[in-house]
């Protein structure tokens, strides 16, 4: 067949990975370091997401691998060719069907089971990283639970904006103990961060491995008198018509003409299957979008 | 009556080097001693010791802890400092720079010690800023701007707010009025006596300008080569100095 070890990562490098995962789920949300191997991709790229999924991935299963809510970005795309290629996995494009999903920016609307891993790509695993750039002194931080930090950058925010307006990795406390970055996915999927499934997040570049195991509390960090809110774009989906998943704005023609689709295309197209329409989508536009 | 701290035979070393040497002096609530000397006499090294920002080689630091009372600084677990270091325990650094976040607002810099000991109200944090801002004579449209937009002389009064807000016990300063104009220097110092006697605060400051402890220190300890050459209430010991040291540093021979 092909020249690679299964899924590319040779099997010590594999053993190597699989320790610190469950090192990592032993510890939720705290970072456990992890020699990260040149991967024929570049940082930023997900290198961290995909060696982990090398080392979850056995000959059974079927991958997902979703940038963004879609199946078809660059990003995912070449990201699934390249197991397709390396470990000869089936894939898919529905959620449900997966048993390893690797993700960039979004949890899947559809709730995971627990039969189902969730691979995170994380660009910058350490939450205090913005206000304390010292890594000795970060580690000391989470040691000792140390974490007004956090809340500063969330005064600053309200100080300046108003309101929170950290609206991408969310900071969030896990299991009341360690403070984790839950990596760029809106604050929208914050509060799916709760799940049956195992999540796993891993960053290449910065060689850390999180997890979440599943049934993980996680709190989303906030203020008594500005609580943390959920939040996504006020409408309903014009395609499927949801009116609880996370929307994307499409600009449609030259006029400025605009609609909201969700960023789950899977999901969208699964509701779309089911006969659910949306607000433009009995006119056809969804042939269009 | 308690001292609030107890130092006891404080020594430290750079190799071969003398930091401070056999320093002992009891500090009781409501007291400011003074440590003046020459440059390299010792000083912050001894305010470092004291503090927890140097390992000291020998000696003891006892503070009288509100829970335990007096216990030994220099046997307390690192937590236990770095808890003491953001209540009781203030420290205003010579170079604001030092003591302050300069991208984070004013108003986060004082509620920074709050939200570190637990405060989750954002309008409560807010008000408290406010206030502090106010009593170090920063207006109260400037909250929102980062220190780097701030004279020298109000980065230091910001630093001083935020070493405050939470109402420590004791506080640390080491030259808080070096590299400042004169005229800011003799703000800065005026609104440190009236925080110091408002607040009831004990307080540790080192500096070389004498006019600084004439001000602000009820006693005062002159070193010299990392040791305490002289000790004593900081009239009597300025105006009457005894050791002969002090005596070239009071006639200002030695005054940088
Ligand atoms: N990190 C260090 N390594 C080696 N020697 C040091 C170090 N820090 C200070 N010293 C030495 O220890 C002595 C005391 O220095 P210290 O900084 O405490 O003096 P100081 O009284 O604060 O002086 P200044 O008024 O200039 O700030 C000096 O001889 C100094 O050279
Ligand atoms: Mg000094």
């Amino acid at each position: 067949m092909s020249d690679y070890n299964f899924a590319y990562l040779d099997e010590q490098t594999k053993r190597m990975i699989r320790r610190a995962i469950l090192k990592a789920l032993a510890v939720p949300g705290y970072q456990v370091p992890f020699a990260s191997r040149e991967m024929p991709m570049p940082y930023g790229w997900g290198t961290g997401g995909v060696q982990v999924s090398a080392a979850c991935l056995v000959p059974e299963d079927r991958l997902k691998v979703i940038d963004q809510g879609a199946d078809d970005t660059t990003n995912a795309v070449s990201i699934r060719r390249f197991f397709e290629k390396t470990a000869g996995v089936a894939t898919t494009g529905r959620t449900s069907e997966a048993t390893l999903i690797q993700t960039r920016h979004r949890i899947p609307e559809e709730p995971l089971t627990r039969d189902q891993i969730l691979v995170y790509q994380v660009p910058i695993p350490e939450p205090l990283r913005f206000l304390e750039p010292r890594e000795t002194e970060t580690r000391k931080m989470h040691a000792l639970e140390e974490y007004g930090l956090v809340h500063v950058k969330l005064y600053e925010d309200i100080a300046r904006h108003g309101q929170i307006a950290t609206s991408y990795a969310y900071p969030v406390k896990v299991e009341g103990r360690y403070v984790m970055d839950p990596s760029p996915i809106p604050k929208f999927d914050n509060p799916k961060l709760e799940s049956e499934a195992i999540q796993l997040f891993g960053a290449g570049r910065e060689q850390r491995i999180h997890a979440l195991p599943p049934h993980c509390k996680v709190v989303s960090l906030d203020f008594e008198d500005h609580p943390f809110e959920a939040s996504k774009a006020d409408h309903d989906c014009d395609l499927c018509g949801s009116g609880t998943s996370y929307l994307d704005e499409v600009i449609v023609d030259d006029a400025g003409g605009r609609m909201f689709v969700c960023s789950d295309t899977d999901y969208c197209e699964t509701r779309r299957g089911a006969g659910h329409r949306g607000r433009l989508a009995a006119t056809g536009q969804e042939d269009a979008a | 009556m308690t001292p609030l701290l107890q130092v006891k035979g404080l020594t430290k070393r750079y190799g071969a080097r003398i930091g401070c040497a056999d320093v002992s002096f009891d500090l009781y609530p409501g007291e400011v001693m003074g440590i003046v000397g020459e440059s390299g006499s010792g000083k912050s090294t001894l305010l470092n010791c004291l503090a927890g920002h140097l390992e000291a080689d020998s000696g003891h630091v006892m503070f009288d802890t509100r829970a335990e009372g007096l216990r030994d600084v220099r046997a307390m677990s690192e937590p236990e400092r770095r808890m003491l270091a953001r209540t009781d325990w203030a420290f205003v650094h010579q170079n604001p720079r030092d003591g302050l976040r300069m991208g984070v607002s004013a108003g986060g810099n004082v509620g920074e010690r709050l939200m570190a000991v637990g405060a989750r109200h954002y309008g409560d944090i807010r008000a408290q800023a406010q206030d502090w801002l106010g009593r170090v004579e920063i207006a109260a449209d400037r909250i929102d701007d980062r220190p780097t937009a701030f004279s020298g002389g109000m980065q230091q009064r910001l630093q001083i707010a935020r070493n405050l807000v939470t109402g420590p016990r004791l506080v640390f300063m080491d030259e808080p009025t070096g590299g400042l104009d004169v005229s800011v220097q003799a703000r800065l110092l005026d609104l440190l006596r009236g925080l110091v006697r408002e607040m009831g605060l004990s307080a540790v400051i080192v500096t070389h300008d004498l006019a600084v402890v004439r001000l602000l220190a009820h006693r005062l300890m002159v070193m010299k080569s990392g040791h305490v050459v002289e000790a004593g209430l900081t009239d009597q010991v300025l105006d009457d100095p005894q050791h002969g040291y002090t005596q070239l540093l009071v006639s200002s021979v030695l005054q940088a």
